[in-house]
C-alpha cells in the first residue's frame, strides 16, 4: 500500500489511522529532545551513584551537588516533560483522526521549552546554581536558573493549550463520534493536572526570580516550600496519568486487551484529577507551621481516593490483558496465560515491569512514607529517593521507553536495528532500577540521608548501610548501561534503520489466538483469576509493609 | 480498545471481580485514612508542626541565654547544655553546625526549639532515625521524651552547601 499523504496528513501503513504531519513533526522533535535529556541525566546518574557508593566516592564535593542538581532537573523535568508533550500531541490527533490545532503555537511552546532547558543546564554546569532541584529559599541561584524553569513551564503550558484546542476543534468538526478513546481520556487527565501543577510553578518561581534579580523582597521560606511542592509532587502525578494511559495502550497493541469496563477506568482517571492535587503535603509532614489537621487531610488525598485510583488501574490493566489472553484460548489454570504473553516484545515487557515496579515498590512505599506520622522515620532519608526511583524511573521512564519501541517505527517510520538488544533492554533497565530502589530504601531505613555527599563524618552508619549503598551502585551501573543501549538503539535506528514507509512495521510480537478459541467459554466477570491472585498478594504486601512501619515508628522516642 | 472510540452505552457499573477489588481497595484506603487520626489521639509520635515566627538574631539570643544558664560540659569545643526536666531546650542550626550539644535525661519530657539561622536544615537524630525540617524564621517546637540512653548524633539531612555532610551535632541521654 502506498503512503497516502497529502500536505497535511499521511495514512499510517500499519494502523490505517491518519497521522497529522504537523503533530508528527512535534512528536519527533519532542521525542528527540526527551531522549537527549534522558542521556544527560543518565550520565549524571552514574556519576552520582558511584559517589554515594562510599567505596568508590568518585566526585569532589562541589561537583556532587552540582551534578545532583543537573540529574534531578534533566530526569524529572526535561526528559519527562518533553516526552509528555509528545504523548499529548499523539493522543489528541491520531486516535481522534484530528489535525493539530496550530503549528505556530506548537513552535512557540517547543522553542520556549528548549531554550529554558538549555539555559538551566548551562547555568548549573557553570556552577551558578548549586541549589538542587528543589532550590529551597533562602538558598539562591543565578536568576537565569529560575527564568529557565519559568520558560520550560510556560512552554509546556502552551503545548497543553495546543492539546486542549485540538480536542475542542476535533469535537466541533466531528472527526470522531461519541466519547474520546481511553488513551486520549488519560492524556486529558494528565493535561488537566499539568495545568494546575504548572500554575503552582509560576506562582513560586516568578517571585523567586524577581527576588533573585533584587526587584522584590525575599519570599517566606515556608511559603516557598508549600507552593513549590504544589509543583514538585503534582508534576509527578502528571507522569502517573501518562504512564497509566501508556499501560492501556501497550496492553492493547501487544495483546489486543480492551478495558473490561470503560466506566471504571475513566472513573479512576477522574479520581486522579479530583484528589491528586492534595499530594503536595507529602513533603511537608515534619515541617513547622503546618498543622496536623491539614497534614492528615492532605496526606490522605482526602481518604486516599487517588491511591484508590492507582489500585483500580493496577487491577484493570492486568485483568484486561488476562481476559484478552483467555479469549484467545489460553485458559489453563491461574497463570497458564502468563507464559504465552508476548515477552519478546520490548514494549510489552517494559510495560509489565513498569506495572510491577510502580505498584509493588513505588506505590506501597509511597503511600507508607507519605503517611502523616510515619514520615518522621523517613523524611529526607534515602527511603524517599528509593520510592521515587521506583515510581518515576521503574514506572514512568520504563513505560516511556517501552512506548518508544512503537513510536520510532510508527512516527519516524524506521524499523529498529539491534532487535536482540531491544528485547533485553527493558529487563536490564528494570532489574538495575529495582536494585537502585531497594538499595536506597534499605539504606534509608537505616537512617542514611538523601542529598548527602559523605556519610562517614557522622560515624553512625554501619556496614549494612554501606552494603545497601553498594547494591544501589551496582544497580545504577546496570540501569545506566541499559539506558545507553536504549539511546544507542534509538539514535542508531534514526540514522541507519530501514525505512518502513509503504509497508507494515516490524512486528515486535503479539499474542496469537489458539485455533478453536471460544470467547463465550470465559466467564466475563470472574475470568481474570490470575489477576485476582496477584492483586491479593499485592494487598497483603501492602498491609504488611504499612503496619511494619507503624511498629517501627512506635519504637522511637515519643514526640509531639 | 483503548485507542478507539468506545462503543455506545459504555457506561455501566462494575461487576464481578472488578467490583470486589474496588470494594476491597476502598476498605483498605479507609483503614489507612483512619490510622492517622487514630494515631494522633492514641499514638505517641506525632508531628504537630507547632511553630512560632522568630527572627534568626532573636533565636540566637535565646540560644545564647540557654547556653549560659545550663552548660555542663564540652563536646569538641561546643558546650553541652542540660535543660531542666520539663523545660525548654534550644538548638540553632547554621552552616555547618548544631549549637549547642544537649544533655537530656531518660524518661523526662522537654520542649526542644529548633530554628535555622541561615538556610533550610534537616534535623535527623541517629541511630534513632527521627527526622524534622528546620527553617529560618520559624521556631519549630518538638515536645520530646527520650526513652533510651546513650550518645545520639544529629545529622543535617537538608542540603545546605558544601559542608553539609560535616554538620554534626550531639544529644547525650543519661
Amino acid at each position: 500500500m502506498a503512503t497516502n499523504s497529502t500536505s497535511e496528513t499521511r495514512t499510517c501503513d500499519t494502523t490505517g489511522l491518519p497521522v497529522c504531519l504537523t503533530a508528527q513533526l512535534f512528536i519527533k522533535l519532542s521525542a528527540v529532545c526527551a531522549v537527549v535529556f534522558l542521556l544527560l541525566g543518565g550520565v549524571a546518574a552514574i556519576l552520582l551513584a558511584l559517589t554515594r557508593w562510599q567505596t568508590i566516592h568518585l566526585l569532589p564535593v562541589d561537583w556532587f551537588y552540582r551534578i545532583l542538581t543537573f540529574h534531578g532537573l534533566n530526569m524529572l523535568i526535561f526528559w519527562i516533560l518533553f516526552f509528555e508533550v509528545a504523548v499529548l500531541y499523539f493522543a489528541c490527533t491520531v486516535p481522534l483522526k484530528a489535525k493539530l490545532f496550530s503549528r505556530k503555537v506548537a513552535w512557540v511552546g517547543f522553542i520556549m521549552m528548549l531554550v529554558g532547558a538549555v539555559m538551566v543546564d548551562y547555568i548549573i554546569l557553570k556552577g551558578k546554581a548549586d541549589v538542587l532541584m528543589t532550590s529551597y529559599l533562602p538558598l539562591l541561584a543565578h536568576p537565569a536558573f529560575y527564568l529557565g524553569i519559568i520558560l520550560v513551564a510556560v512552554g509546556t503550558l502552551i503545548g497543553v493549550f495546543n492539546f486542549f484546542a485540538t480536542l475542542y476543534v476535533a469535537k466541533r468538526d466531528r472527526t470522531y463520534e461519541g466519547s474520546v478513546p481511553l488513551v486520549t481520556f488519560g492524556a486529558t487527565a494528565a493535561a488537566i493536572i499539568a495545568v494546575v501543577t504548572l500554575l503552582h510553578g509560576a506562582i513560586v518561581m516568578i517571585p523567586t526570580f524577581t527576588f533573585a534579580m533584587g526587584w522584590t523582597p525575599e519570599p517566606d521560606p515556608m511559603w516557598y516550600r508549600t507552593i513549590w511542592w504544589g509543583l514538585g509532587h503534582q508534576s509527578q502525578q502528571v507522569n502517573v496519568c501518562a504512564m497509566v494511559a501508556i499501560w492501556y495502550l501497550v496492553g492493547y497493541l501487544a495483546t489486543g486487551a480492551k478495558p473490561i469496563n470503560e466506566t471504571v477506568c475513566r472513573g479512576a482517571f477522574v479520581l486522579y484529577i479530583l484528589f491528586i492535587n492534595l499530594a503536595s503535603a507529602h513533603h511537608l509532614l515534619v515541617d513547622p507551621a503546618v498543622g496536623a489537621t491539614w497534614k492528615i487531610w492532605n496526606t490522605s488525598y482526602a481518604m486516599y481516593l487517588a491511591v484508590l485510583a492507582s489500585m483500580i488501574h493496577g487491577f484493570t490493566v492486568p485483568a484486561s490483558v488476562e481476559m484478552a489472553m483467555r479469549y484467545k484460548g489460553y485458559t489453563k489454570g491461574l497463570f497458564g496465560w502468563v507464559t504465552k504473553l508476548p515477552w519478546r516484545n520490548p514494549a510489552f515487557s517494559a510495560a509489565v515491569l513498569s506495572v510491577v515496579i510502580f505498584g509493588f515498590i513505588g506505590g506501597i512505599t509511597g503511600v507508607t512514607l507519605g503517611t502523616q506520622q510515619i514520615n518522621i522515620i523517613a523524611h529526607n532519608t534515602l527511603r524517599i529517593t528509593g520510592h521515587f526511583h521506583a515510581t518515576v524511573v521503574g514506572g514512568t521512564s520504563l513505560a516511556f521507553m517501552g512506548l518508544t519501541y512503537y513510536v520510532i517505527p510508527l512516527i519516524f517510520q524506521r524499523d529498529f536495528i539491534g532487535k536482540g538488544w531491544a528485547r533485553i533492554q527493558p529487563w536490564l533497565f528494570g532489574g538495575g532500577i529495582l536494585m537502585v530502589s531497594l538499595g536506597m530504601s534499605f539504606a534509608g531505613s537505616l537512617g542514611v540521608p538523601r542529598r548527602d555527599y559523605d556519610i562517614e563524618p557522622a560515624g553512625v552508619y554501619g556496614a549494612s548501610s554501606h552494603l545497601f549503598l553498594g547494591i544501589m551502585g551496582v544497580g545504577a551501573i546496570i540501569a545506566v548501561l541499559a539506558l545507553l543501549i536504549f539511546v544507542l538503539l534509538c539514535v542508531g535506528t534514526l540514522l541507519f534503520g530501514k525505512k518502513n514507509a509503504g509497508r507494515p512495521i516490524y512486528d515486535w510480537g503479539t499474542a496469537v489466538a489458539l485455533p478453536g478459541a471460544d470467547e463465550s467459554k470465559v466467564d466475563a466477570h470472574w475470568g481474570m483469576k490470575g489477576t485476582i491472585a496477584l492483586t491479593a498478594v499485592f494487598l497483603m504486601c501492602f498491609a504488611v509493609y504499612y503496619f511494619a512501619n507503624w511498629k517501627a515508628l512506635a519504637d522511637v522516642w515519643p514526640v509531639q | 480498545m483503548s485507542l478507539t472510540v468506545p462503543e455506545k452505552g459504555w457506561y455501566k457499573a462494575p461487576e464481578g471481580a472488578e467490583k470486589l477489588w474496588i470494594g476491597l481497595a476502598l476498605v483498605w484506603c479507609m483503614v489507612m485514612s483512619v490510622m492517622m487520626p487514630y494515631w494522633h489521639f492514641r499514638g505517641k509520635q506525632n508531628s504537630r508542626g507547632e511553630a512560632y515566627s522568630v527572627e534568626p538574631a532573636a533565636f540566637m539570643e535565646r540560644t545564647t541565654t540557654f547556653v549560659e544558664s545550663g552548660t555542663v560540659g564540652d563536646w569538641n569545643g561546643i558546650p553541652i547544655v542540660e535543660p531542666p526536666p520539663g523545660g525548654e531546650a534550644y538548638l540553632a542550626a547554621r552552616m555547618w553546625s548544631w549549637y549547642p550539644a544537649l544533655k537530656l535525661r531518660k524518661g523526662e519530657t522537654y520542649r526542644l526549639h529548633l530554628s535555622a539561622l541561615d538556610l533550610n536544615h534537616g534535623f535527623s537524630l541517629q541511630p534513632l532515625n527521627m527526622n524534622f525540617q528546620v527553617l529560618p524564621g520559624y521556631d519549630h517546637v518538638l515536645t520530646i521524651t527520650p526513652t533510651s540512653t546513650g550518645e545520639f548524633t544529629i545529622v543535617c539531612n537538608e542540603f545546605c552547601g558544601i559542608g553539609h555532610d560535616k554538620m554534626i551535632g550531639k544529644i547525650f541521654v543519661e
